[in-house]
């Protein structure tokens, strides 16, 4: 009925409406099981149902409330309204320290208590992640 | 202060140049006899005044001159002689000078070495690239002159960010950049082309050396700072997915890709459209790229310090360009009915045009998981994050294919193939599956994904390797390249199959250990530098062989700025890479310690020098074979 030529430009036309198709749907679902979102603690404390999804957490951390320990770190995370209490096993970047900024990233155990596996390393002491930034208001 | 005055109006001399050069060229180009002798010495005029201006950022840093805003945010009288010099372009405004001087001397470059090219279309690609060079004067000029005064004159500078004072991270700018800037010259050609209809094989011949050009440097500028990552870092990763890399590994596929369609234009004239189309986005995306890190619009682990008024600057520059090239495409771009479609299903074309499909679409999932974010944040204001499991998922399981056709795809003729020797290429893929089924039987974990990814990479490893023996010379920058690639993906699968970490909090003294390790933090000692203090820790570790290592990481604080870094000590193997890094903990007497096993860390290294190599040798080469 038709010449090879259609067929084959059809057949072509048809392969790359699929992956298109294909591509796009593969990229959304995994977007929507892999994007981590980010909250500050008076969010946590306002939260009606815990999600057992990994979260990140930013904040400063509060003076005087490091605590190590051989496995593991305890420190408290503060938006000077509401704070939430994190435990660490892991590396510890270089700018980790009291009254400074902070990403930590994990697992909410309670609206209190937070278990971290990664904290997030700034390359510049005096930079602010955006987002405890604006966790933190206009302090 | 001198320098100054000197570098700030050569600037705007250069950017009067510009104009100029514009002038000339749309006059030239109406009565196209001859060159105009004035565009070359023009020309070359602009590229001297941006090095002077260059060299005038470069001596205020040397000179430690605060009186200059730039010098002042980030150098320091302390600071080592060779990173006065590479903080030139450590740096937001000595960075875009970097591109902008990049961008002159390469339109001079192409000028000289177009000489047996129309000159109708050597006029027009330097009137393109005029605008795209005008266009960075401006944005240099408004939103980020290197040349600001402060007053009254500060006594000392604020210093450079510690972690950018490293040999890996000084050169790693430069080269990316050049390899940034490259794609603007094949931009501009790719329009010029266009405009004039002869986008031909004579152009692809021509051009592909500048494809190759800027894809050798833009691959050894992510390697580059790929190794910076590994060591300075203090992760033990090489690659972490981070916005920034992305923005670099973009361009490098959309580039990649391009250069594969280029060979198929250089042989047939299909593709066309599909050149054009790469070409424009290579340059979008090196764009873009800069676009995204200098603005901080990224939130990312590299953020440096951002302006929100650069990025809406380059965000409209990049907008009029693509709108200019889309304008330019769909209304000057006329296909070649004479010569479509007539190559058939098994042949070249076929496997470069599947595996383009392929690079598109790793291309597109690294776009979307580095902007999605963006756009989240401004729809909604939620704040998102895309992490690595997101690339690997979407990644990974696309290898198996794209690395399989990578295999056969050079195998194939031109137009219209058979496949030869059908014999060594099913045993080799048995000999593939069966290897890396020993390999990866001792891991319970993802078996069936591990094994085919290995017998995948062994297959193409295979059969590239036996081609440097039966083939010799022939195809040998293919064949490099691609040999490059399999032994890349190999050392990364088995970097990450076999890597082991342990990661302790220890005071001096203490030991560590487990079935894996014995960690034994044996003391500590204090060292004094020009501008820092440094905490080397000793270490003993015995590995579960008994081998037993000394390995001495150290924690530099910086005076000015106030930084602790931390310096990875790394015993480096043939086969394996032991790592080891400590932090100090604020008010603590514990150290925070992190000990890692990486196998084949070299090889990763390696095989990307490789396929570089095969880049160049493919540069090198008079004239294509066949």
């Amino acid at each position: 009925m038709y010449g090879r030529k259609v067929k084959l430009r059809f057949l072509f036309v048809a392969l790359i409406l699929i992956t298109l198709i294909l591509t796009v749907f593969l990229v959304l679902k995994s977007l929507e099981e892999n994007v981590i979102y980010f909250q500050s603690p008076s969010e946590i404390k306002a939260l009606s149902e815990l999600d057992k999804k990994k979260i990140r957490i930013g904040g400063m951390v509060k003076k005087n409330s490091i605590l190590v320990e051989a496995s593991e770190v305890k420190f408290i995370i503060t938006d000077f309204k509401n704070e939430i209490n994190v435990t660490y096993t892991g590396a510890i970047p270089n700018l980790f320290a009291e009254d400074k900024g902070v990403v930590a990233e994990g697992f909410l155990k309670d609206r209190n208590f937070f278990s971290a596996t990664k904290i997030l390393a700034k390359h510049d002491e005096n930079y602010m992640p955006p987002e405890v930034k604006e966790a933190l208001g206009e302090r | 202060m001198l320098f100054s005055v000197i570098g700030n109006y050569s600037l705007f001399l250069g950017l009067f140049l510009g104009l100029v050069l514009i002038y000339l060229s749309v006059k030239n180009f109406k009565n196209p006899k001859l060159l105009d002798a004035k565009i070359l010495s023009f020309t070359f005029l602009q590229f001297f005044l941006v090095v002077i201006s260059f060299l005038c950022l470069v001596l205020s840093f040397v000179l430690s001159d605060f009186s200059n805003e730039t010098v002042f945010n980030n150098s320091h009288t302390t600071k080592p002689f060779f990173y006065k010099i590479a903080g030139t372009w450590g740096n937001h405004e000595g960075s875009l000078l970097l591109w902008l001087l990049v961008l002159t001397l390469f339109i001079l470059i192409f000028l000289i070495r177009t000489k047996n090219q129309p000159i109708k279309y050597r006029i027009l690609t330097l009137i393109f690239q005029q605008i795209i060079i005008i266009g960075f004067f401006i944005f240099l000029i408004k939103t980020s002159n290197p040349f600001n005064y402060i007053y009254p004159v500060p006594t000392e500078g604020l210093g450079l960010n510690p972690i950018l004072q490293d040999p890996a991270l000084a050169i790693h700018p430069p080269i990316l950049y050049l390899g940034y800037v490259g794609s603007s010259i094949i931009f501009s050609s790719v329009l010029a082309a266009t405009t004039l209809n002869i986008v031909t094989q004579k152009w692809a011949s021509h051009i592909k050396k500048w494809a190759l050009g800027s894809w050798i440097f833009l691959t050894l500028g992510i390697l580059l700072g790929s190794i910076w990552a590994y060591y300075e870092l203090g992760w033990g990763g090489f690659w972490f997915w981070d916005p920034v890399e992305n923005v670099s590994l973009m361009p490098w596929l959309a580039l990649t890709t391009l250069l594969h369609c280029i060979l198929v234009l250089e042989k047939k004239l299909i593709l066309t459209s599909w050149v054009i189309i790469l070409s424009i986005s290579t340059f979008a995306l090196s764009m873009s790229g800069t676009f995204l890190v200098r603005s901080g619009i990224l939130n990312s682990v590299h953020t440096f310090a951002n302006d929100p008024e650069r990025g809406l600057f380059i965000l409209i520059f990049l907008f009029s360009l693509i709108f200019l090239s889309l304008f330019i495409f769909f209304f000057f771009h006329k296909t070649n009915k004479n010569n479509l479609s007539n190559f058939f299903w098994l042949s070249k074309e076929t496997a470069i045009i599947v595996n383009n499909w392929f690079m598109m679409y790793f291309l597109s999932v690294v776009l979307i998981g580095t902007v999605y974010p963006i756009f989240l944040d401004v729809l909604s204001s939620q704040k998102i994050s895309v992490g690595p499991p997101f690339y690997h998922k979407l990644i990974i399981p696309f290898l198996v294919p794209f690395l399989l056709i990578m295999a056969i795809g050079p195998k194939l003729k031109w137009i219209k193939s058979n496949l030869d020797d059908k014999i060594y290429l099913i045993s080799l893929l048995i000999i593939s599956i069966f290897l890396s089924i020993l390999i990866v039987k001792n891991f319970s974990s993802n078996f069936l994904i591990n094994t085919i990814l290995i017998s995948s990479s062994l297959y193409l490893f295979f059969i590239t390797l036996r081609d440097f023996f039966i083939k010799g010379f022939k195809n040998l920058a293919q064949n490099i390249a691609h040999f490059g690639f399999s032994l890349l993906i190999l050392s990364i699968l088995f970097n990450s199959l076999f890597s082991s970490e342990i990661i302790t909090n220890l005071r001096v003294g203490e030991t560590f250990q487990n079935t894996k390790a014995k960690i034994v933090f044996e003391s500590i000692r204090q060292k004094e530098e020009e501008n820092y203090k440094s905490i080397i820790g000793n270490f003993i570790v015995q590995d579960s062989k008994g081998k037993i290592e000394n390995l001495s990481p150290e924690l530099r604080i910086y005076n000015q700025p106030n930084i602790a870094t931390s310096e990875a000590d790394i015993k480096t193997t043939l086969l394996s890479d032991k790592f080891i890094v400590i932090n100090m903990l604020q008010n603590q007497d514990f150290f925070n310690v992190r000990y890692q096993v990486k196998p084949f860390m070299l090889w990763i290294w390696l095989s990307v020098i490789l396929i570089s190599f095969g880049g160049l040798v493919s540069f090198v080469k008079k004239k294509y074979e066949k």
